[in-house]
């Protein structure tokens, strides 16, 4: 019953209770006027008619949703007919931010773990070492790296000056380009989360395990893993998430064939050939996936906490 | 058997593996930076060292266009970031000092909502809405819109930070005859302000990389340093952009320098392990 | 008692403290005397910080009298009121030298800028810290920062002093030299000392007076003495110190004493409680010291049994014995070089209360 009072600097947790409206009220009105409301704008658009120099008519209409599937012809008066560029625009990028979250783990799991594994005093350096990146802007990360890959860029250059190839690598304005790109955008998210599991795992539970005849790899597999997971899941969707809906890497390293959510949002808003219903309607299907995954995640957690 | 496959704590690969991290890292950057001194025409081929590219940032032909997206890029950071910090402090004693509330949950929600929002749908709402309700794009825009996602950037250090401040400094200072209000100022506040710095420096940074918000709501006529080099980029990498990008560099490496050293300098707070007692 | 009120220091009458439904305090009527070293005893979740957190006004009591001086404080914030607290992890501001620490409270009071230098000066001298003023408190040994909370919470020129569990983050060594140093240093300035611990040793050699508590209420108030020789009931008797507890049935009530037997049928006299009645079931408590070891005889109505072990603690051997009835006896006896009788296991003993050994609990 100890928890329940009386416990030094208890009251200063409450301290300022009578205030706390007016503390947290700006937050509120802030976030909630011009994120929530232009959110719920946002809905409201994507089921109206779109007006042909960009902008509205107030009309209801379900054509942005409809434009999605099916093709019904230039005037909208043909038979429809399965329409399946923007499902495989949405489905390709799944699967650029699923191997853009890959690449991450791959690299970015054993970099985790050996920085966690470092002394004390090595530890901070290297975790600096990783986070700069994040901070030098995403622009001209992503344009580095577009300098870096193109075809008579430093990368090429070098590879043909060692022999390794004859002729240059054709990377850039490929698939695999953009998910070098991702993969460098969000690479730090993978590697904090699973660097502080990581720091908190107790090697005794290795050592116990070697004590009971596991192999290091089955140490790794059987009890590090499991034990990291909460880790490793958390990076896998901070890498995921803003992979999914990213602009600036698909639209600089992809080209025009490698077109991504982003780049299809981008484009319905842009001078006067855009379609601002439909524009919205992408973006509300985008919101929804990131929310699926975000709930998906957290009701995980309350499982896991309440287990 | 070597006596490092007896280590638990290594396993093979594991270092080349960050080596591999680390020069996929760095080396883009590293090949921009030195690039970027090339006294060529052409980006591709290497003419020799020179600061010409440097010179042509400052007052090259586009001199004009960068120095006023520098100007718009570093006042809307200071300014997102000043009010983003201010609201974030608030939101945070109320949050961490204001004892238990039913809207706790939902405040928290509220205030990282911004994070989990896809930027570019951030960005299409609030063009929409803006457009919606016949607010003329421009400046005002970009720092409404730029305020609004930088506070839960602002909130997580400052937050953590009181988190960890014990409640007793504040009773100890009640104790020895301070106010409410002279506790906050002399205990608490000093005391927070690594967190507040912290959460200010993560806020400019933040603000000055953002691209698809500004792109969006920054209507015609004005640009910030990333949709100037946006729109650069678009014609083709020029070597004046090189230069340009590895001012940028280091801009942001100085920021991390500075956050990197306020975080380690500020004093811990408490952080005993508090044992139970009545 | 005497009850002149003008020696009295806090009062408190009918305290209740109440959380939800949680009562962490009853009921408490307390008394703490002008220029005494007071201590609040009790287990983990007793309420005694809480009764010390009432006392500072960091906490607002449910119903209740608090008086200070004979005046009423209970509505008073913490920084109206005359007192100051030594905490438990001494709280002490990190971002602030070891002068600005001492110097914080006077400050706050208005007290003018020189008489602040000076007596934040005098008061670090004092607790042998003068060359540490401009240190900051995490540069400091647990020890010194320990000082430094007393001198901080002392230079005000506080009417009391609270000190919660103030010795519990030193190690042993350090903790023993400290009670020392506190208690001389409460005499020295003449403040009133109100301390909690759970630490029953610290609380015996260091007081004037102790209030024992448990359960949210105060189960005995006394002298160490009067604490540890007659226990008021089963808690304050097992909490302090280590003793048998014996199921007893009164069998005669005399003046002052009356006899109980105890389940063997052995009797034993002890002084009378408050309205013993005869054939009523009680508890008695005797100390290991309390009680005489003999070998075994043939004496029927004798308390014995076989020694189950023996531990040797220097000074004193402190003997196992299994009675018939099942239950552990503690003995200890003096290892005087005089007294030359060793039992080791398995020896039949019979054990012999001392006189006035035994004392009656009410549970």
């Amino acid at each position: 019953m100890a928890g329940i009072g009386g416990k030094s600097g208890e009251s200063a947790s409450s301290a300022f209770a009578p205030i706390r409206a007016w503390l947290i009220a700006p937050t509120w009105l802030m976030i909630g006027f011009f994120l929530v409301v232009p959110v719920g704008t946002m809905l409201v658009y994507s089921f109206l008619t779109k007006e042909f120099r960009g902008g509205v008519i107030w009309e209801f209409s379900l054509a942005a949703y409809d434009r999605f599937i099916f093709d019904r012809g230039l005037f909208g008066d043909e038979p429809p007919k399965l329409e399946l560029t923007y499902i495989t625009i949405f489905a390709r990028s799944i699967v650029q931010a699923a191997i853009a979250t890959a690449l991450c783990l791959i690299i970015g799991f054993p970099t985790a773990f050996y920085i966690a594994t470092r002394p004390v005093s090595t530890r901070a350096i290297w975790l600096f070492l990783v986070t700069v990146p994040y901070w030098v802007n995403l622009l001209v990360r992503t344009v580095s790296m577009k300098f870096l890959v193109r075809e008579s860029g430093p990368l090429n250059t070098f590879l043909q000056w060692t022999g390794v190839i004859s002729e240059p690598l054709q990377i850039i304005n490929t698939d695999f380009a953009v998910q070098l790109g991702l993969f460098y955008s969000y690479l730090p998210f993978m590697v904090l989360p699973i660097y502080a599991s990581v720091e908190r795992y107790d090697f005794a539970l290795s050592e116990a395990a070697a004590d009971l005849y596991a192999g290091k790899w089955t140490i790794l597999r059987k009890v590090l893993l499991p034990t990291v997971k909460p880790g490793i899941i958390a990076g896998c969707i901070l890498v995921f998430v803003p992979s999914l809906g990213a602009f600036l890497a698909p639209d600089l390293l992809g080209g025009a064939k490698n077109f991504m959510i982003g780049s299809l949002i981008e484009e319905q808003f842009k001078g006067n050939a855009g379609n601002w219903p439909f524009g919205a309607a992408a973006s509300m299907i985008l919101l929804s996936m990131v929310l699926i995954v975000l709930l998906f995640y957290a009701r995980r957690q309350s499982v896991r906490a309440g287990a | 058997m070597a006596l490092a496959s007896r280590n638990i704590r290594k396993y093979p690969g594991f270092f080349s593996m960050t080596l591999l991290c680390m020069v996929l890292l760095y080396a883009p950057l590293a090949v921009v930076a030195a690039y970027s001194f090339n006294d060529s025409l052409s980006i591709t081929r290497w003419g020799g060292f020179s600061f010409r590219w440097y010179l042509d940032v400052f007052f090259g032909l586009e001199a004009d266009k960068f120095r006023d997206a520098a100007w718009n890029s570093l006042s809307i950071a200071f300014l997102a970031a000043t009010a983003s910090t201010i609201i974030a402090t608030a939101a945070s004693i109320g949050m961490v000092r204001g004892g238990e509330f039913r809207a706790k949950p939902a405040s928290f929600a509220l205030i990282s909502l911004p994070l989990m929002v896809p930027e570019i749908v951030t960005a299409v709402a609030t063009l929409i809405f803006f457009s919606a309700i016949g607010f003329v794009r421009g400046y005002a825009t970009i720092l409404v819109a730029h305020i609004v996602f930088c506070i839960p950037f602002a909130y997580l250090p400052i937050e953590a930070r009181l988190r960890g401040i014990e409640g007793t400094f504040e009773e100890a200072a009640q104790d020895l005859y301070a106010s409410r209000g002279q506790a906050f100022r002399f205990v608490l506040l000093p005391l927070m302000a690594p967190g507040i710095v912290a959460g200010y420096l993560l806020a400019f940074i933040i603000s000055l990389d953002d691209f698809i918000i500004t792109n969006f709501v920054k209507g015609a006529g004005i640009e910030t340093l990333p949709t100037a080099i946006f729109g650069a980029v678009k014609q083709g990498i020029k070597p004046n952009i090189l230069a340009l990008s590895t001012l940028m560099l280091l801009i942001s490496i100085g920021f991390v320098t500075i956050s990197y050293f306020v975080s380690r300098k500020g004093v811990k707070p408490g952080g005993h392990g508090a044992p139970e007692t009545t | 008692m005497e009850s002149s009120k003008e020696n009295l220091a806090v009062e408190l009458q009918g305290v209740f403290k109440k959380y939800g439904d949680f009562v962490a305090l009853k009921k408490i009527d307390l008394e703490i005397k002008d220029n005494e070293f007071f201590t609040l005893l009790g287990p983990s979740g007793c309420g005694k910080t809480t009764l010390l957190r009432v006392i500072a006004g960091f906490e607002e009591i449910s119903e209740g009298t608090i008086l200070l001086k004979g005046e009423r404080i209970g509505d008073l914030p913490p920084n109206k009121r005359p007192i100051n607290t030594v905490f438990q992890h001494y709280a002490l501001f990190p971002h602030m030298t070891v002068e600005a620490n001492v110097a914080f409270g006077m400050k706050m009071l208005g007290m003018s800028k020189a008489e602040v230098a000076d007596r934040s000066r005098k008061m670090l001298e004092m607790v042998k810290l003068g060359d540490f003023a401009g240190r900051r408190p995490n540069q400091l040994s647990g020890g010194q920062q320990q000082r430094v909370a007393l001198a901080r919470a002392m230079a005000p020129g506080p009417q009391v002093l609270l000190l919660d569990e103030p010795l519990s983050a030193l190690d042993l060594k350090l903790r023993h030299a400290m009670r020392v140093e506190l208690k001389q240093l409460q005499m020295e300035t003449g403040i009133t000392f109100v301390f909690v611990t759970h630490d029953q040793e610290e609380a015996l050699t260091m007081s004037d007076r102790i209030g024992v508590m448990d359960h949210g209420i105060l189960q005995q108030v006394g002298t160490p003495h009067e604490i540890y020789e007659k226990p008021v009931n089963r808690f304050v008797a097992d909490f302090i110190g280590e003793t048998n507890i014996f199921d007893a049935t009164i069998s005669h009530v005399g003046d002052a004493n009356c006899v109980c037997v105890l389940r063997n049928g052995s009797s034993v006299g002890c002084e009378a409680g408050s309205n013993p009645q005869v054939g009523a079931k009680c508890h008695l408590s005797i100390r290991p010291e309390g009680l005489e070891m003999s070998r075994a005889n043939d004496e029927p109505r004798s308390l014995g049994g076989r020694v189950e072990q023996v531990v040797y603690l220097g000074t004193d051997t402190q003997y196992l014995i299994r009675i018939p009835s099942g239950e552990l006896v503690t003995v200890r006896c003096q290892n005087t070089i005089a007294d030359g009788v060793n039992y080791s296991t398995g020896d039949e003993v019979a054990l012999k209360p001392r006189d006035g050994a035994a004392r009656l609990l009410v549970d």
